[in-house]
């Protein structure tokens, strides 16, 4: 088996697995009697081709872009974390629990507090399955994916008994308080202009890329990220360096959850302001598809997100328009997942046994 | 509390149970053998809706299992294509079965019967009713056993007694047969079953199907099996994430799967019954009782009570030495 040229492996598999899961949404499209190449029209446009629509995008995409980044971490340790929609969860409560503990004088005072509160909850969240990976063998996919369904029962307690004001009959909280309300992307001087009104496009876009940069920095520039990686290729022969499979276990799920959490700040803090029972609506598990579509590398994450989010929106749209129901977006999730990440050798042998083929003409 | 309501919150603890006990020995004996299986969920909806579909459409309930089984197959398949003969990630595999079925059920469901994704109601053949056993009747007079025969053994569907049977029968063919004896090898060291001469990819995917199999029953008895008439859109509902969290709190065993999926049923039906239960000085919120299933599984995978150890050489593909 000879290696493959480096575009080959980052680009071309990945684009190969992204064509065969829209032709089998293509497929089941035709199958329900539309028309694809009129269904993909109508996405583009639903979601790229008004300020209405890639406000949406936008907004979605910076869900996915957090926990994109928050699968890639953990999966750069060889660490599959499928928890990142119950930290999303908790994280959420840590930004109510913020929001709403003080009546808050300016956004740029409230969003760092809740930053805190989102990475304290998500990473807290993210630290016991990890500290029983570590310490006691348990598996942390069985673990993290316990912990999503107990995040939930924790987050429907506290919404119910404790959060809920007294006057509701709604599992949310209060309204955050006015202070507390992060400025659009149309709320923007300079770049506001071009964002559509109703959009929730809003600041943490960019806390979102800088998101990107920092995991980028530390994977690719930091001692600690050299161990993260080196511990993902092999245990064995990072014990053998003298990395703590313990201390990396924790600080990579640590990071991964807190990453999950910040989530929060877009969708419950930037869009509902309000924590709501079912905030999350997936993108925890959006993340995984984000993470493999990405190859685990910020900016990967960074054009998955956004080719997630056009789904998103356009998927949305598609529902509003057709016959075709908004599920397809789950379908099509679905598919990536399947083609980008179990049927990834698949992929490569035909890959490989192309250029096997083509080096063999050229000799 | 009385005889009346012990009864029947037992009784409803083993409606409850039922697809968690057949969805579970689906994982046991994939994941026995090596495999992986968090696609359970995925197959059980996916099963759920050819059931209920096909039964309206033909009116048989019959052929509704059967196509349920078809449909379970069907990803069972994928995921056997993907984590054996493309040696791919089992987890990920899982995953993206899992939403693959979630989608599609809404999909085809809504194409076929434009009702937001659940089937038409089930009537008359078209689903499984209960079976009085033999007897009931006439014993249900008799203190204290009579009731228990009456209201808590007899009047379930089919589709109960062949999950209850299933115990037996999967302990069987797992320690007592050959096939079950390579089957479990594999799942430990699939190298010395290589070096045997039994084909290591062939027992894998024996196991993934059967596991297809036994979900397809499993999802058949959600949607066809009175008194549930027809397929709801998610009614799975988190059902094969509870399997599987019962496979790992039964250390991968038949008998303790029966013990823990019922124990995880009766939690369910008592959730359900009482919602806040006090006991004495505070008062148990319901969503405790939804979560203790989970929280049970994570204490036991922890090891502070008992250790789950799954089989050694689960969720590795297979690489034949060159």
């Amino acid at each position: 088996m000879q290696r493959l040229p480096v575009w080959a492996d980052v680009v071309l598999i990945p684009v190969m697995s992204l064509i065969a899961a829209f032709l089998f949404s293509a497929l089941v499209i035709l199958y329900i009697g539309e028309n694809p190449w009129e269904a993909l029209k109508l996405m583009v446009d639903g979601a790229l081709g008004s300020a209405y629509g890639w406000g949406y995008t936008l907004y979605y995409a910076t869900n996915f872009m957090f926990t994109g980044l928050a699968v890639s971490v953990a999966f750069r340790a060889s660490l599959f974390n499928i928890g990142g929609e119950g930290q999303a969860m908790l994280g959420g409560l840590g930004v109510a629990v913020v929001a709403l503990a003080l009546p808050w004088p300016h956004w740029t005072l409230a969003l760092p507090a809740a930053m805190l509160g989102a990475v304290v909850f998500g990473a807290a969240w993210a630290a016991i399955p990890a500290w029983l990976q570590a310490r006691r063998g348990s598996h942390i996919v069985i673990t993290t994916m316990m912990f999503n369904f107990i995040g939930a029962a924790v987050l429907n307690y506290v919404l119910v008994n404790v959060l809920r004001p007294p006057t509701s009959m709604d599992p949310a909280t209060a309204r955050f308080p006015a202070g507390a309300h992060l400025p659009t992307l149309h709320e923007l001087p300079l770049i506001g202009g071009i964002f559509d009104r109703n959009t929730p496009a809003n600041i943490s876009l960019f806390i979102a890329l800088a998101a990107c940069v920092a995991v980028w920095a530390l994977l690719f520039r930091t001692r600690l990220g050299y161990e993260i990686r080196a511990f993902g290729k092999s245990e064995s022969a990072a014990v053998y360096a003298g990395i703590s499979p313990f201390r990396i276990t924790m600080y990579v799920m640590l990071i991964s959850g807190g990453l999950s959490g910040m989530m929060a700040i877009n969708n419950v803090m930037g869009e509902a302001e309000r924590l709501v029972l079912n905030a999350v609506e997936g993108a925890g598990f959006i993340g995984i598809a984000v993470a493999l579509m990405g190859r685990n590398h910020p900016f990967g994450v960074f054009l998955a997100a956004l080719l997630f989010g056009f789904l998103y929106q356009g998927g949305a749209e598609l529902g509003l328009w057709t016959s075709i129901p908004i599920e397809l977006r789950i379908v099509v999730q679905a598919l990536v997942i399947l083609f980008t990440g179990a049927l990834d050798n698949m992929m490569r042998m035909l890959v490989e046994r192309a250029f096997a083929t083509a080096r063999r003409r050229a000799a | 509390m009385d005889l009346q309501t012990l009864l029947q919150v037992l009784d409803s603890g083993v409606r409850l149970g039922t697809p968690l006990l057949l969805a579970c020995l689906a994982g046991l004996f994939s994941e026995r053998a090596g495999v992986f299986d968090i696609g359970l969920e995925g197959k059980m909806l996916l099963a759920a809706f050819f059931a209920g579909a096909v039964a309206f459409l033909t009116g048989s309930a019959w052929l509704g299992l059967l196509a349920g089984i078809a449909g379970s197959m069907s990803l069972a398949l994928v995921h056997g294509l993907a984590s054996i003969t493309f040696r791919g990630n089992q987890l990920i595999s899982g995953v993206a079965i899992n939403f693959l079925a979630s989608g599609l059920t809404v999909l085809i469901g809504q194409n076929w019967f434009h009702l937001g994704g659940r089937t038409p109601p089930l009537k008359g053949a078209a689903r499984f009713e209960s079976i009085t056993l033999p007897g009931a009747d006439a014993l249900a007079g008799v203190p204290v056993l009579g009731p228990i025969y009456h209201d808590l053994i007899s009047g379930h569907t089919v589709l109960v007694y062949i999950a209850f049977a299933a115990v037996p029968l999967t302990w069987w063919v797992l320690f007592r047969t050959r096939f079950g004896l390579r089957l479990r090898a594999v799942g430990e060291n699939p190298a010395a079953v290589d070096t045997a001469g039994v084909s290591v990819v062939r027992l894998r995917f024996t196991a993934v199907l059967l596991a297809g199999v036994l979900c397809g029953i499993a999802g058949a008895y959600l949607a066809t099996s009175a008194p549930s008439a027809g397929f709801g859109k998610e009614m799975t509902a988190g059902k094969g994430f509870i399997a599987l969290a019962a496979l790992i709190f039964a250390k991968w065993r038949p008998w303790t799967a029966l013990g823990a999926t019922m124990l995880f049923g009766l939690l369910e039906a008592v959730s359900i019954r009482f919602q806040n239960i006090g006991v004495g000085l505070f008062v148990v919120p319901v969503q405790f009782m939804q979560a203790l299933p989970y929280i049970l599984t994570v204490v036991i995978l922890a090891g502070f009570v008992g250790k789950a150890t799954p089989p050694r050489a689960g969720g590795e593909a297979y690489v034949k030495e060159r």
